[in-house]
């Protein structure tokens, strides 16, 4: 389905990269830790720099989340 | 002295007082500037028109204020770009704030077009567009102007429309073969034909004051998000002739639109955003709300719709008037044609194809602006205000802040008028799309190409006329005497004889065309590309002529 977006495992350290992103927010506010957040994709989405590649990236996010709300919602 | 519209002697007809049908060929409902601007192009074509308006005074207030470059290049056809521009305001700085940091998040600098005619926006009152063209409207004979007449009904028969106009004395009717509507975003003649404006509502109001300061301001233009003197809101700010400042303030949706008008209310506004001591004086208040919406078909029968009409966009990007000028460089030339019996009503299927292709983008494009600035939820308010701040910083999140895109031509790349390319071409201007400006001479005189180009189909022929075939030639003077004459154009440093030449001054033609020695470009009476070709070939040249006035 994905022929530009990189699907397959593409990290050398997972856990560093994890790591990263959830000490972004160390002692930042929920707001802050939002704000944060967005910065941080649109900076990604500038270095991707591919329409294609983000909208792909963008359907991932959303369909997974409603697949969980309807998982949810069922049990 | 605020400025006060001038008033109009209401026209009251002699058909009004003999019970009589007048004729016409084309009635035009509403005189602001889209039906100003249509009386105008139909009318040097030769053809008899009667537009009416309902009242007798220009619209009060500065309202459409940003011209942007291809309504100037239009209304330069038609003759009236030259005062514009001279009366207008030029601007190149912005700077955008937000919240209470005194320095902009950044500054931009528009740079003026290079080396084409006319600038990439002004800034003017709609009154002194409306002005200018009823004055050039005043030397032409078959086009009647008709303040105090309004349309009451009309009626499709198959030779054109019966309308019931009615004036302050009584009643009349007009026989016309074409009724175009240009009467807003209210239109009457739209609700008359029961047709669906559907869209999308925004649940915001935005005040306008427009005010004279004592002491002067830099003319550049200046947009706040969420500023400390209209929290939680936007504003703007922007020059226009006469020392006058539009200032633009969003209130929200909650308001007393009564009471928010008032001066002694505005005062306050607008001492918090200049200091307590800022000494002004008001020339208009007023304030709007917005709503994104279109009609499914701009053409039905013989009424045809242009402008506001048709549809509706939001404010930010001046899309508004700038579109509807776009929507009657459209259609005067195929309704020349058709009136003139040299094209069927075919062609107007592609008024209503590349016309409505436009005002979706400019729809997307307004919307988009409208949520940027205006975000709906708290996801999209964290994301605008994080682009607000990379911006200070980062140059890349510049791109992101959409404080309304400059309104550009929109390409029409699919119409069914186009001949696509055949062969691969190096950029250049692609059918479907707008010509672009350059400087050129003719015996020694400076001109622009896009003033050589329009009214009437041209061929841009990147040759010298003696590097052509006596055939060829031929072929040539047979399209310039054809029914829908074509007019060759040899971009060349030499006299082409019987036909027109333009020197190519500094390359720049060629540049922007993409063009080798030998190539032609088909172009529109609207100015926008229909065909190109590396080389001459008079067949495959006669149909694409008659696909672009669809023949095909």
């Amino acid at each position: 389905m994905s022929p530009n977006l990189i699907l397959e495992p593409n990290l050398a350290d997972y856990d560093e990269v994890y790591q990263k992103i959830i000490d972004m927010h160390s002692g930042l506010s929920d707001e802050e830790s939002q704000s944060a957040n967005a910065k941080l994709i649109l900076t990604l989405a500038n270095h991707i720099g591919d329409v294609g590649v983000i909208s792909e990236a963008v359907k991932i996010a959303r369909d997974n989340t409603l697949q969980w709300r309807k998982k949810d919602t069922q049990s | 002295m605020p400025y006060i519209p001038p008033k109009y002697e209401a026209v009251i007809p002699q058909a009004v007082h003999d019970g009589g049908t007048e004729q016409t060929t084309v009635l035009i409902v509403g005189a602001g500037p889209i039906g100003l601007a249509l009386a105008l192009d139909l009318g040097l074509r030769g053809h008899d028109i009667i537009l009416v308006n309902r009242e007798s005074q220009l619209t009060d207030g500065s309202r459409a204020i940003c011209y942007a470059k291809r309504p100037l290049e239009i209304l330069d056809r038609l003759g009236i770009s030259d005062r514009m521009v001279e009366k207008g305001v030029s601007w190149n700085i912005g700077r955008v704030f937000f919240k209470d940091r005194a320095e902009p998040v950044y500054s931009f600098d528009l740079l003026p077009v290079k080396d084409q005619k006319l600038p990439g926006m002004i800034n003017i009152q709609q009154y002194y567009n409306e002005e200018y063209n009823i004055e050039a409207l005043d030397g032409l004979d078959n086009v009647a102007l008709r303040w105090g007449n309004t349309l009451t009904s009309f009626e499709d028969v198959d030779t054109g429309v019966l309308a019931g106009i009615e004036t302050s004395e009584g009643v009349y009717r007009i026989q016309a073969d074409w009724l175009i509507a240009c009467d807003g975003y209210k239109s009457v003649t739209r609700k008359m034909l029961g047709m669906e404006f559907e869209g999308e509502t925004f649940h915001d109001n935005f005040l306008i004051a427009d005010v004279k300061f004592r002491k002067a301001y830099p003319t550049e233009r200046h947009f706040w998000f969420d500023p400390v003197f209209n929290p939680g809101q936007s504003a703007l700010l922007h020059k226009q002739p006469d020392d006058i400042w539009r200032i633009d303030f969003q209130v929200g949706w909650d308001i007393d639109r009564e009471e928010i008008i008032k001066p002694e209310n505005v005062s306050p506004r607008i001492r918090a955003m200049f200091g307590e001591d800022v000494e002004f004086e008001y020339e208009w208040i007023s304030v709007y709300t917005f709503n994104c919406r279109q009609v499914d078909q701009m053409v039905k029968g013989r009424v045809v719709l242009a402008g506001d009409a048709a549809h509706l966009v939001s404010p930010f990007g001046a899309r508004g008037a700038n579109t509807g000028f776009q929507d009657g460089d459209n259609l005067a030339w195929k309704l020349d044609l058709i009136i003139n019996g040299k094209a069927d009503r075919r062609l107007l299927e592609s008024y209503d194809q590349e016309r409505s292709l436009a005002a979706k983008i400019n729809i997307l494009n307004s919307t988009r602006s409208t949520d940027f600035i205006t975000p709906k939820s708290i996801v999209s308010r964290q994301f605008r205000d994080a682009v607000l701040q990379l911006s200070a910083e980062y140059h890349f999140a510049r791109g992101f802040v959409n404080s309304g895109r400059l309104s550009l031509p929109v390409p029409y790349p699919d119409s069914t008028l186009n001949t696509p390319d055949e062969a691969t071409w190096g950029g250049g201007v692609r059918p479907g799309t707008n010509c672009m400006d350059a400087p050129v001479s003719t015996g020694g005189e400076d001109k622009w190409l896009l003033n050589s180009l329009g009214w009437k189909f041209k061929l841009l022929v990147f040759a010298d006329v003696g590097d052509l075939s006596e055939g060829q030639l031929e072929g040539l003077r047979l399209l310039a005497a054809a029914d829908i004459p074509v007019e060759s154009i040899f971009i060349s440093q030499f006299e082409a004889g019987e036909f027109s030449s333009l020197n190519d001054i500094s390359g720049l033609v060629q540049d922007r065309y993409a063009a080798g020695s030998g190539a032609v470009y088909l172009i529109r009476p609207d100015q926008y590309v229909a065909g190109r070709w590396h080389e001459l070939d008079l067949s495959k040249l006669g149909v694409a002529l008659r696909r672009a006035t669809g023949k095909q």
